[in-house]
């Protein structure tokens, strides 16, 4: 054996050559405890997301339309299971990620933070929200850390439904009456620039980027999946005959990509503080329905307790 | 109430009778037959298995990362154990 290399850097040349960590292998604590923070963080978005479009659910227009708005609510539930157990792998407790969920220690993704005060933001949800969840996470199946992959590779798989019906919603409205089409438009107005903001800070601006990048947990900045975004979304909207709110969109030849506003930033550190519009609203929702579902924790419980006596009691009969 | 004592369950899921079945995630279920309900409900609803394993976390047992080499080098240097070691003149037929 030559030199003495490092653990740290016999990692960092394990990661260099695309091998993929799994659970067991040796890690360095920084790169378990990031990972914890960011699987956990997603594993939240998704729950707390349930919530914007499930408001919805009792009103939706038609039985079509109710059918599928709460396959796509349950559907992210489960996307929420899988990153939990994927974040469990990495020995975090369940239980421990919940807690810091309701005590506000923990963070999830910014958007979930706005109201959806019409029918048109179930679209507009679908095609700009999933959309952008859809960029960043197809980067994701190429994450270092095994078991974040897979879960990805199984969420982006059910995720283009989502987007799909998302368009459906939008298109009809906007191939609808002016009332409709206004509608659409009006929710548009709403919600682009938070969508924007979801891709985060322009890396110089974001304090972990450079670590995750190196450990290839991120394969593509901010900057760059929020680019790609713009440049597919623009088309979709122009063929709706959509007007995305910025004054300052322009297609750029030199680039092949366009030109966009600048992004009110403020507003994001604002409401990831805790002080946007349904901040309080989601966790107090999480809560309740955590409190209020106890009964069925307890039901499942006690039923397992007398399946099992049951089961002595036969075998000892 | 707390579940924390609610076993960790792997599920795994076959997707059509020949093939194997597969790791594809996991639960917290309080016995064999809910992990069993709540496996159906979460890892198939898209038709993706006819057949669902769940095996409590605890029950498998895996070999280290870090044993890798002690465990799997022995067979690296017997190539005679593949077939592309032997040289059969093509004019010899299916083999």
């Amino acid at each position: 054996m030559g030199t003495n290399v490092s653990l740290e850097e016999q990692f960092q040349a394990f990661v260099d050559a695309e091998n993929k960590v799994e659970a067991k292998n040796w890690m360095p604590e920084k790169y378990r405890k990031t990972l914890i923070r960011q699987i956990s963080q997603h594993a939240h978005s998704e729950v707390i997301g349930m919530q914007p479009e499930a408001n919805w659910i009792t009103r939706a227009p038609s039985l079509r339309a109710k059918l599928i708005l709460l396959a796509k609510v349950q559907d992210e539930a489960g996307h929420g299971l899988y990153l939990y157990s994927a974040a469990e792998t990495l020995g975090e407790s369940r239980d421990k990620m919940i807690a810091d969920l309701q005590s506000g220690k923990a963070k999830y993704s910014s958007i979930f933070n706005y109201p959806t005060p019409s029918w048109a933001d179930m679209g507009t949800i679908g095609w700009l929200v999933d959309g952008a969840a859809i960029q960043n996470q197809v980067m994701l199946t190429r994450t270092s850390y095994g078991p974040y992959a897979r879960a990805m590779v199984k969420i982006c798989k059910e995720e283009s439904f989502h987007q799909r019906q998302g368009y459906e919603v939008v298109m009809k409205l906007a191939q609808g009456t002016p009332e409709q089409k206004a509608m659409a438009q009006e929710s548009l107005n709403r919600w682009w620039w938070p969508s924007l903001m979801m891709f985060g800070p322009s890396d110089d601006n974001s304090p972990n980027s450079e670590q995750s990048m190196k450990w290839k947990i991120k394969r593509k900045s901010n900057d760059t999946l929020r680019q790609e975004f713009i440049d597919k979304t623009v088309p979709q909207a122009e063929y709706l005959g959509l007007t995305i709110p910025d004054p300052d969109l322009k297609w750029n030849e030199e680039r092949g990509s366009y030109d966009f506003g600048e992004i009110n930033w403020d507003e994001f550190y604002n409401v990831i503080k805790g002080n946007g519009p349904c901040n309080k609203e989601r966790i107090a929702n999480h809560v309740k329905a955590h409190e209020e579902g106890a009964w069925v924790r307890e039901a499942a419980t006690a039923f397992a307790k007398k399946q099992a006596a049951r089961k002595t009691e036969s075998s000892a009969a | 109430m707390s579940t924390a004592h609610w076993k960790l369950w792997e599920v795994f899921l076959r997707s059509k009778n020949g093939l194997s079945h597969k790791h594809v995630g996991s639960l917290h279920a309080p016995d064999a037959d809910m992990a069993l309900k709540n496996a159906r409900d979460v890892y198939t609803r898209r038709s993706e298995g006819i057949s669902i394993w769940v095996v409590p976390s605890e029950a498998i047992t895996a070999s280290a990362p870090d044993e890798k080499d002690p465990l799997f080098t022995p067979s690296d240097d017997k190539v005679y154990r593949h077939p592309t070691f032997y040289d059969i003149p093509d004019d010899v037929e299916h083999m």
